[in-house]
């Protein structure tokens, strides 16, 4: 099939920026979304000309590298896929497809689709690990957590990172990102003396980075490769709260 | 300023400003609704309910004192209520300073991009709504004291009760995601709680509403004259 690329192009933070079209000729079913930009690079390459720089890594789901909003999708048009997940089966002869980078203050775009994103490392660090023992390994089930618990922790674990939450937010909020970090300790034993301390410091450090609030849309969820639920952003909501009324006494 | 004042500078601590502060609205816009559909009881009834308002508390409160309590309370609200929303969506400007050229609808309701245009309508309905019915400064037929009349010859004008009409669309939308916002935003979640708080939201916004609807529309259709 043939298809009409819009591409996001930005040569530098500084450089404004616009959409460049492209066609993307002779392009299979079978193709995931990022081996066909790899095709229209290499096309890019031949021509001499600079080709659209985007992130990717482990092209199987689990890393959180790749990213950008499809047809004003964050990672395309399939529920709890990453864009290198998604397939060109889901395209048809003709098709236009629109690629932007995320969009937020908290994203600034590198180059063309690459956004910088250690901003959501610098919340983790404020507060997203716990104080353990070094050495070896504790005995398995030396801590009792609960099933429920551990389960919800997991839920939570499952987020990579990738931002998409904040791509889809009409808000650019980051609360979806953080809320899943503080609760993936936060519901744990081993993440219970730093509770309080974690939410606040990770909610500070989020404000920090210029992102928007939430208001609860839940547009983030929808985005969401992973399916992470604002049942989250209750959490965090409530732990907050918590920990600020705790904390001003 | 104590650490812990300055918590309630963040996102979330305006967002609990906001909750809390509407709720007292919620509470409001229930009782209103609830104390006006003595209307249907008839002119003595109404106005005896309007007047009680103001004897609210008697002997311990004297006459009008509950009422400018409950006012200023409002007030309060009100401010806070307005001002969070301010601070809030200038963060949320900033935030996307760059725009989509397109970004799809992924919210769960249509009614949560109500909120900011529906919260600035609802406020220009409440000055409209206290300059016409509880001043009477625009109202072309107002007699201070006599509640009912005043209701029903208000809402003889068809524009004026197309303007309550829309005010009151705008307000079951605010009330259906502001409700259901409200516990999220306090953290009162869980698999039981998430159950109710949909049919909720909805129930509260259906009822004040409607409820709030049928009085223009009795006076209209000649049910309440």
């Amino acid at each position: 099939m043939n298809l009409t690329l819009h591409v996001w192009r930005q040569a530098s933070p500084d450089d404004r920026g616009r959409f460049v079209t492209y066609e993307a000729l002779d392009v299979e079913a079978h193709m995931s979304f990022l081996e066909m930009l790899d095709v229209v690079n290499e096309g890019l390459e031949e021509r001499g000309e600079e080709p659209i720089a985007f992130d990717h890594d482990c092209r199987e789901g689990i890393c959180g590298t790749c990213g950008m909003v499809v047809n004003g999708r964050p990672h395309g048009p399939w529920k709890r896929t990453t864009v290198c997940q998604l397939h060109m089966r889901e395209y048809r002869d003709g098709d236009d497809i629109w690629i932007e980078p995320w969009r937020a203050a908290g994203f600034p775009v590198i180059r063309d689709l690459v956004v910088d994103r250690t901003s959501l490392d610098r919340i983790v660090a404020a507060g997203g690990f716990i104080s353990a023992r070094t050495g070896s390994a504790p005995d398995a089930n030396a801590i009792p957590v609960p099933k429920a618990h551990a389960e919800r922790a997991m839920d939570a674990a499952s987020c990579i990172g990738c931002g998409a939450c904040v791509a889809a937010c009409p808000n650019a909020s980051a609360m979806l990102f953080t809320s899943a970090k503080v609760a993936h300790l936060n519901l744990l034993p081993q993440g219970r003396p730093e509770k309080a301390m974690r939410v606040i410091d990770m909610v500070l450090q989020m404000e920090a980075e210029n992102f928007g609030s939430c208001t609860n849309h839940g547009a983030c969820e929808t985005a969401c490769p992973k399916d992470i639920s604002v049942d989250f952003i209750a959490l965090l909501n409530r732990d907050y709260l918590s920990a600020a009324v705790g904390r001003s006494g | 300023m104590g650490r812990g004042a300055a918590l309630f500078r963040t996102s979330i601590g305006l967002k609990i400003t906001m909750a809390v502060s509407g709720i007292v609205f919620v509470g409001f816009v229930i009782g209103h609704m609830f104390g006006n559909l003595k209307v249907y009881q008839g002119a003595e009834v109404f106005n005896h309910y309007a007047e009680g308002l103001r004897e609210f508390g008697d002997p311990f409160f004297q006459y009008g004192q509950t009422l400018w309590i409950a006012r200023a309370v409002l007030i309060v609200a009100l401010a806070a209520h307005v001002w969070s929303a301010l601070k809030l969506t200038r963060q949320s400007r900033a935030a996307r300073d760059e725009r989509y050229r397109k970004l799809e609808a992924l919210e769960f309701s249509r009614a949560s991009r109500s909120m900011r245009w529906g919260g600035v309508a609802l406020l220009a309905f409440v000055v409209y709504h206290l300059l016409h019915l509880t001043f009477g400064a625009v109202h072309p037929d107002f007699i201070a004291g006599d509640a009912y009349h005043n209701l029903v010859t208000g809402f003889q004008s068809v524009p004026v009760s197309a303007v309550y009409a829309v005010a009151m669309l705008a307000l079951g939308l605010h009330l259906y995601h502001g409700v259901w916002s409200a516990f999220q935003t306090l953290g009162i979640s869980g698999p039981r709680v998430n159950r109710m708080r949909r049919p909720l939201a909805l129930g509260i916004a259906l009822v004040v509403a409607g409820g709030n609807l049928s009085f223009p529309v009795a006076v209209l259709t000649g049910i309440v004259a």
